[in-house]
């Protein structure tokens, strides 16, 4: 790990399903692995998510997606934030995605989509290396 | 929970000394085997009494599952009425014997199909209904009088509730006969579920409403399920997610308690939906924890509310809701799974069991899993012998310990969370929800690190890459149909009609009045969920959701 400022998540739920403590619980990981970490609640739209992320300066957005809603989601969201100009931020998705979405999330610019068999650690791991490339 | 079993003071005398301890998955410390020591104080009468006898513990009636199993219920209902409407003959076919309707998220929130906000969730979760029509649909060819409904509903229960009574009307049944349980528990929206609307109070008064209507016009409907499981999925230990409900439950009686009702009118109504089973599982003490909560509901009604009725004092739960222990790994494993949860479940004397599925923890399930989730609960009931004798597990030295011991932490808990001021106010500043979130990444540190086992996880793992699961999916064009039918419903309803019953609500609301007639007349107007749920908006606010975690 690089000694630069600590990097910045939001952890946001997207849509109207109120399933919160797989976001909260990566939220907490990731905070112990020493991110800055701001979870949004439940009930947020592309609109307040791209808000927050510009207000905060988020370098990364993890959604987390239970209900089956993640493709017109991401697609959403993906589209508001080249407009917003934080395309070069990245986005990752965790929460019930069947696999064979897996792809075409990624298609949409996703950068990584972690399923139910992934574990905190994986993401924070991957989070960290990510930023490191950059 | 990390609490000590009590032990006998005399411990040097006996053989089995603490380095026999041993700590359970769930943190309860167990010995090496129980014997007589260990049940200093148990006496048959009063600890047990024989089934059908207060305080309950053996079961609260007398025959148990001789005289009648349990219902056997799975949860259905997705995108339209139609669909729901097939799925639901589909399992009274296979022999279901109770209907469990999920709905989808904007029905939940009070929201129309058409809403911007819904785009995304019309039909997904479950079945969409903005008006009566939709309900009268999905029951078409279902006399009611004949069935049991479950509706998974909690801010918007009072509607539904209202749509169901309407539909039984069009059906020319009474609805006096009508049976079934809206689940209608507000409290752990806040902590767990998050499909909450209004702030808390008027959310009570709303409860209220719907139980004081069900006293005098549906005696036979369960007015209120209080859920421990969701918040057990949240985090919460098998002790919370007991205590909590108990809490919960206490609060809904009180408001209808100073309405002037008597508590043995009032608590019948009430029945609990527990979990058996999930991340947290312990064989034994999942059934010694069921047995308490019996033996304490009943005494809570008898010592606290001066109960006088066997009615009143006998705690009806169902058990479900569990899908947080299922696995993606090697799914079929999930199977094993939901029957030991379901042994566990009869073993304890449920009243009905809601399974999950063993494609759970990756899809919506589908007909074959639902299906198999509904076999494992007839095997029990028909193969195996399970129905013949009442708590086989009654004297178990083991088990009644344990049933002692969760007692005791189910009421050390009740108290704990009242010295903090209440549940209603450890609701509100979030101390439940932030110590419930602890709680759940300690158990996945414990998962993580591979200090908890989970079979197939992180522990007997197989290479499972190129596996390709069947996997249920909603019609994409599921929202369109739904709103085509919503501005049919729009143009063919009476809308002065609308207007005049929606003026009404309002005014029930503002003068603080029982919202059930005006909702019912709202309802057989064609008024929708988001229309009715509106007029409620302007006068009671909406609550915010909480960004602690």
């Amino acid at each position: 790990m690089s000694s630069r400022k600590s990097i910045r998540v939001l952890i946001a739920k997207p849509g109207l399903d109120g399933h919160d403590k797989g976001a909260k619980m990566v939220a907490r990981g990731l905070k112990d692995a020493g991110m800055e970490v701001i979870y949004t609640g439940i009930r947020q739209t592309a609109d307040s998510i791209v808000r927050t992320a510009v207000q905060e300066s988020i370098d990364v957005i993890g959604l987390s997606i239970l209900s089956g809603t993640h493709l017109s989601i991401c697609e959403e969201l993906m589209e508001k934030m080249v407009k917003e100009d934080i395309g070069d931020k990245f986005v990752l998705v965790g929460g019930i995605i069947p696999k064979k979405d897996v792809n075409r999330l990624k298609e949409m610019g996703v950068r990584e989509v972690f399923r139910p068999t992934s574990t905190i650690g994986e993401i924070a791991q991957f989070i960290q290396s990510e930023v490191e490339k950059r | 929970m990390t609490k000590q079993v009590k032990r006998s003071e005399k411990k040097s005398e006996n053989p089995k000394a603490d380095s026999d301890l041993t700590e359970t998955n769930t943190g309860v410390k167990v010995k090496l085997f129980y014997d007589p020591e260990d049940m200093p104080r148990f006496d048959y009468e009063t600890s047990l009494g024989n089934p059908g006898q207060y305080p309950y513990t053996r079961g609260i009636y007398p025959t148990m599952y001789r005289g009648k199993l349990w219902t056997m219920r799975q949860y259905a209902g997705f995108a339209t009425s139609e669909n729901t409407n097939s799925r639901f003959k589909f399992l009274l076919e296979q022999g279901q014997t109770g209907l469990s309707l999920a709905l989808d998220l904007p029905t939940q929130l009070g929201l129309d199909s058409d809403d911007p906000l819904a785009k995304d969730d019309v039909g997904k979760l479950g079945v969409a209904i903005d008006t009566l029509r939709d309900m009268e649909k999905i029951f078409e060819g279902i006399p009611l009088e004949g069935i049991s409904t479950s509706f998974t509903i909690n801010s918007t229960a009072s509607i539904i509730l209202a749509m169901y009574v309407a539909t039984a009307e069009k059906q020319g049944v009474d609805p006096s006969r009508l049976r079934g349980t809206i689940q209608n528990d507000i409290i752990k929206e806040y902590i767990a579920r998050g499909t909450y609307i209004f702030p808390p109070e008027p959310s009570i008064r709303l409860i209220g409403d719907t139980i004081e209507y069900c006293i005098k016009q549906i005696p036979r409907f369960n007015s209120v399920s209080v859920s421990g499981t969701h918040i057990c999925e949240c985090g919460a230990t098998p002790v919370q997610g007991v205590a909590y409900p108990f809490l919960t439950g206490i609060a809904y009686l009180r408001e209808v308690l100073d309405r002037g009702y008597d508590i043995d009118d009032i608590a019948p109504l009430l029945s609990f939906h527990l979990i058996a089973g999930g991340v947290q599982f312990n064989f034994f003490q999942e059934i010694a924890k069921l047995r308490a909560t019996r033996r304490l509901w009943g005494k809570i009604l008898k010592e606290r509310f001066s109960s006088k009725s066997e009615k009143a004092m006998r705690l009806k739960f169902s058990t479900g809701g569990m899908g947080g222990g299922m696995t993606e790994q090697q799914p079929l494993n999930n199977i094993a799974r939901i029957a030991f949860y379901a042994l566990a479940a009869s073993l304890a004397g449920s009243q009905s069991m809601n399974l999950p599925c063993f494609d759970e923890a990756y899809a919506i399930p589908t007909d074959e899993a639902i299906r198999t989730s509904l076999r494992i609960q007839q095997i029990i009931a028909h193969e195996i012998g399970m129905p013949d004798v009442v708590d086989p597990l009654g004297g178990s030295y083991y088990v009644e310990s344990l049933t002692d011991f969760f007692e005791k932490e189910i009421a050390a808990e009740m108290e704990r969370i009242d010295a903090l001021g209440g549940i209603l106010r450890c609701v509100e500043d979030g101390t439940i929800q932030k110590q419930l979130a602890d709680q759940a990444y300690q158990v996945q540190k414990r998962f993580e690190s591979g200090e908890m086992i989970k079979v197939g996880v992180n522990r007997f793992e197989i290479d499972e890459e190129d596996r390709e699961l069947e996997v249920f999916e909603v019609d994409p064009e599921t929202r369109s149909r739904q709103i085509d039918r919503f501005n049919r419903i729009k143009e063919e309803r009476d809308n002065q009609k609308v207007e005049l019953s929606l003026e009404a609500l309002k005014r029930a609301a503002v003068e603080k009045e029982n919202l059930m007639p005006s909702i019912l007349d709202a309802v057989r107007a064609y008024a929708t969920v988001g229309e009715i749920v509106g007029q409620l908006k302007e006068i009671y606010g909406e609550a915010s959701p909480m960004t602690v975690f």
